[in-house]
C-alpha cells in the first residue's frame, strides 16, 4: 500500500461493491470455529458433530436471506464459483439445448464462461442495455427459442447499481422451458428477496458483499432442479459441491445473513445518504451525469461521469483525502478498454474515462459524505485545469475522436 | 493498485510547469505545442515549448494532459527535463529518459512515457514546419486497429526499448490491447525485429573480412554500386524506416552517390542536411573515403 495515505487520517469506505467490512458480529460468531471447533461437520463424533449443528444454522439464515428452504442452498467458496457452477449445472440439464442468453454488462465470472462455451459449440446471445443500462423484454422475446438451455442475468449492475426486472424476465425464460440463473452477488442484502414466489432456478450470493469474509459464497437451487454438480469428490453439500466445508466462513455467511436480513428494515437510511452523495455532487460540480437508470437502482451505488478528466486521476486524488472509491476508467483497470459496462451503455468517452463509483454500506455514515462532498469539487477543479479538454475547445476533442474512429 | 514511484506521485500531486504558454509575441521566442492522443484513448497529451529562434533552444515548457496519474506525471517529468535544451538534444529525449527521471513506471504505463516523446516531437516537428501527419509512421500498415497502431510504430517501439512479447508492446504504445488479435501480427513483427539484429553483427563481420582481405585492390563499379546499396538496405533503411522515412539509391556518378529521401524526412531541409551527412559518413566508412551524398527529388 503506498505511503500516501496518512496514517492519521481515517479511512472513507465507499467502495462496497468491491467488497465490504467484515461486520464484527461475523468476526466474534467465526472466531471459535477457527480455534476451539475445528471439527469435520463430516465427522461421525459429537466433536465434529457440533460443528456440524452450526453449519446447519447457518445454512437455516441464508436460506432466510433468499426466502428459500434450508435443503435449496449449497455453501460455495465465491460468487464466480456459484456463477460457473449454475451455468454449468443448467447446460447439463438439458444437454440438448445448445444456446445460452445473457447480457452484455454481466461480470466476467459469466461473460468469459460464455465465450468459453462458444468455443465448445454454444450459441450465446449478448442482449444489449440502453443508455440507462436497462435490458430491452423485447430483444430477449425475440432471442429466446425451444433450443436455449438458459438464461442467465444479474440481478443488479455492479457498476452502475441499475436493477434488472428479474420476475419479468422469468416469466419469458419459463415460457420456453429454459433454465433461469441471477447473479445476485450485488443484491443479496440490499434488496428482499423471495424465491419461494420467484421464477429463478438458480440464484448466486457471495459472502464478501454483504459483510461476510471473503471466501465463502453461496447458490440457491430450486427444490426439483436436476443439478450436477460442478466439484465432484465427497458427499458434502447432498453431493452437490464436494470438499471439506469452510466451516469459519459459513458461519461467517450464516451470522452476514441473519444480520442483513434484520438490515433490510433500514435501507432507506442507505438510498437517503446515497442521494445526498449524488445530489450534493450533481449540484457542486458542473459537467457530471450519473451514469444508470435515475430510480431502477440500488439503494448503496451511483455512478457519476465527469467529464474531461480520467478516473484514475480521481482515485489517485480522492485517496489523499482516504477515501475509497472505484472507476470504470481504462487506466484502472490495466486493460486498455474504458468499463464494458458503460461502453454497452453506448456512453461517450468524455464520460467514459472520467466515470467513478461510489458504493456505500451501512457503516456509511453522513459525516464521510460530507468529506466526500467538500474536496470533490477541488479534486475536479484541479484535474480539468489541467486536462487539455474542456468545453471552450470542443473542436480539438471532435477533431481527435474523429481522428481516431477513421483508423476503425 | 498500480505500484507507482513517490516521484510519480509527488509530480501527481504537485505538478510542475502545468498549463498552456502564453503567446506574447516577442521577439526571437517562438511559442509552439505539439498534441497526441485522444479522448477516446484515455490519454491526451498537449505540450507547450517556448523556444528562442536563434539558439535553437528551448526556453520554457508547460503541459496540459487529460490522463491517469503516470501520464500527468510524466507530463510534468517531460516539460523538466526539455527545459534548456536545444531542439536537437530534445528529440534525443527517449520515453525511457522520462520513465527514468520518475524512477520507473509500472510496465503497463510505460504508453504514458511514450505518449511524452511523442507530443515533444510532435512539438518540435510543428516548429520545424514538418508534417506531423506524415511522420506519425501511420502510413505503414495498420497493425492494431483497436487504437491505430501502424507497423512502423511497432517496429520503432520493439527496437527503441528491446521489447521481447506482445505484452510489451501492449504496455508500451497500446497495441494489442482492444480486441487482442493482432497479437500474433505483434509477435511477428518482434520477430523481424530480432532477426534483423541478430543478421546484423555476422553481416558487418563478413564484410569487415570482404574489406580486409582486399586492402588495395580498387572497387569496380559494380562491386562499388552493389556495396553502397547493400549499406543503404542493411544500415541505413531499417533506421529511416523505424522512423517513418526511407531512403532509395537514385545512381552512382564517379564519387557522387545520388539518393532520394522520402516520408517524414523528405520534406524537411534541415533534417536533410543532417540526414545526408550521416548517410555520406556511413558510406565513407563502409565503401570508399571519397564518397560523398547528394539528395534528389
Amino acid at each position: 500500500m503506498q505511503n500516501s495515505i496518512r496514517r492519521d487520517q481515517p479511512v472513507i469506505y465507499l467502495d462496497n461493491n468491491a467488497t465490504t467490512k467484515v461486520d464484527l458480529a461475523v468476526v466474534e460468531a467465526m472466531l471459535p470455529f477457527l480455534s476451539d471447533y475445528y471439527g469435520n461437520p463430516s465427522s461421525m463424533h459429537s466433536f465434529g458433530g457440533q460443528v456440524g449443528k452450526a453449519v446447519k444454522e447457518a445454512r437455516d439464515h441464508v436460506a432466510a436471506l433468499f426466502g428459500a428452504e434450508a435443503s435449496e442452498i449449497v455453501f460455495t467458496s465465491c460468487g464466480t464459483e456459484g456463477n460457473n457452477t449454475a451455468i454449468r449445472a443448467a447446460l447439463a440439464a438439458q444437454p440438448d439445448r445448445r444456446h445460452i442468453i445473457t447480457t452484455q454488462v454481466e461480470h466476467p465470472c459469466v461473460l468469459n464462461v460464455c465465450k468459453q462455451l462458444e468455443k465448445q459449440g454454444y450459441t450465446v446471445t449478448y442482449l444489449s442495455v440502453d443508455h440507462q443500462g436497462m435490458i430491452d423484454l423485447m430483444e430477449l422475446e425475440a432471442a429466446i427459442t425451444g433450443n436455449t438451455a438458459l438464461v442467465t442475468t444479474m440481478y443488479a449492475n455492479n457498476e452502475t447499481g441499475v436493477i434488472f426486472p428479474i420476475e419479468e424476465i422469468g416469466g419469458i425464460v419459463k415460457e420456453y422451458g429454459a433454465t433461469f440463473h441471477v447473479d445476485a452477488v450485488q443484491v443479496a442484502g440490499k434488496l428482499p428477496l423471495n424465491m419461494k414466489t420467484s421464477t429463478v432456478d438458480l440464484m448466486t450470493i457471495s459472502g464478501h458483499k454483504l459483510h461476510a469474509p471473503k471466501g465463502v459464497g453461496a447458490l440457491y437451487v430450486r427444490k426439483g432442479f436436476r443439478f450436477r454438480p460442478f466439484m465432484i469428490g465427497g458427499h458434502q453439500e447432498r453431493g452437490r459441491r464436494a470438499g471439506t466445508e469452510n466451516v469459519p466462513g459459513i458461519i461467517g455467511l450464516g451470522k452476514a445473513a441473519e444480520i442483513a436480513n434484520f438490515e433490510l428494515n433500514y435501507l432507506g437510511r442507505e438510498a437517503r445518504l446515497r442521494d445526498r452523495l449524488e445530489q450534493g455532487l450533481l449540484n457542486s460540480i458542473p459537467d457530471c451525469q450519473v451514469n444508470g437508470h435515475p430510480t431502477k437502482r440500488l439503494p448503496n451505488t451511483t455512478n457519476i461521469g465527469f467529464k474531461y478528466i480520467e478516473g484514475e486521476a480521481i482515485l489517485l486524488s480522492l485517496n489523499q483525502y482516504g477515501i475509497c472509491a472505484s472507476s470504470g476508467s481504462a487506466c484502472t483497470s490495466g486493460s486498455l478498454d474504458p468499463s464494458h459496462v458503460l461502453q454497452a451503455m453506448g456512453l461517450p468517452y468524455t464520460i467514459l474515462h472520467g466515470s467513478i463509483r461510489f458504493s456505500l454500506s451501512r457503516f456509511s455514515n453522513e459525516t464521510e459524505v460530507d468529506r466526500v462532498l467538500e474536496v470533490m469539487p477541488g479534486i475536479v477543479e484541479r484535474l480539468r485545469a489541467m486536462s487539455p479538454f474542456n468545453s471552450d475547445e470542443a473542436d480539438w476533442l471532435q477533431g481527435r475522436q474523429e481522428a481516431i474512429l477513421s483508423h476503425h | 493498485m498500480w505500484d507507482y514511484t513517490e516521484k510519480v506521485l509527488d509530480l501527481f500531486y504537485n505538478p510542475k510547469n502545468q498549463g498552456a504558454l502564453p503567446d506574447n509575441n516577442e521577439a526571437g521566442v517562438a511559442v509552439v505545442y505539439g498534441e497526441v492522443g485522444s479522448i477516446a484513448c484515455g490519454d491526451a497529451l498537449r505540450l507547450h515549448l517556448k523556444i528562442e529562434v536563434e539558439s535553437d533552444r528551448i526556453l520554457d515548457s508547460s503541459f496540459q494532459t487529460f490522463g491517469c496519474t503516470s501520464a500527468i506525471a510524466s507530463s510534468s517529468a517531460l516539460t523538466e527535463l526539455v527545459k534548456g535544451l536545444s531542439l536537437d538534444e530534445a528529440l534525443k529525449i527517449s520515453n525511457q529518459d522520462i520513465a527514468e527521471y520518475l524512477g520507473g513506471l509500472p510496465e503497463a504505463k510505460m504508453h504514458c512515457s511514450v505518449m511524452g516523446q511523442e507530443a515533444l516531437e510532435a512539438a518540435i516537428f510543428k516548429y520545424r514546419g514538418i508534417e506531423v501527419e506524415a511522420h506519425e509512421d501511420d502510413e505503414g500498415t495498420l497493425v492494431c486497429s483497436c487504437f491505430g497502431i501502424s507497423e512502423n510504430r511497432i517496429r520503432r517501439v520493439v527496437i527503441e526499448n528491446n521489447l521481447t512479447t506482445a505484452e510489451e508492446v501492449t504496455n508500451y504504445v497500446k497495441a494489442g490491447g482492444g480486441c487482442g488479435t493482432c497479437l500474433t501480427n505483434i509477435e511477428d513483427i518482434i520477430e523481424a525485429v530480432q532477426a534483423e539484429r541478430e543478421a546484423m553483427p555476422a553481416k558487418l563481420a563478413a564484410e569487415i573480412t570482404t574489406v580486409q582481405e582486399q586492402p588495395n585492390r580498387p572497387l569496380t563499379t559494380v562491386q562499388k554500386i552493389e556495396l553502397i546499396q547493400r549499406v543503404l538496405t542493411e544500415e541505413v533503411r531499417p533506421v529511416l524506416l523505424a522512423d517513418g522515412g526511407d531512403v532509395e539509391l537514385y545512381d552512382v556518378d564517379g564519387d557522387r552517390v545520388l539518393v532520394t529521401l522520402t516520408g517524414a524526412c523528405g520534406s524537411c531541409p534541415s533534417s536533410t542536411a543532417t540526414l545526408k551527412g550521416a548517410i555520406e559518413s556511413r558510406l565513407k566508412e563502409r565503401v570508399l573515403p571519397s564518397l560523398f551524398v547528394e539528395a534528389v527529388n
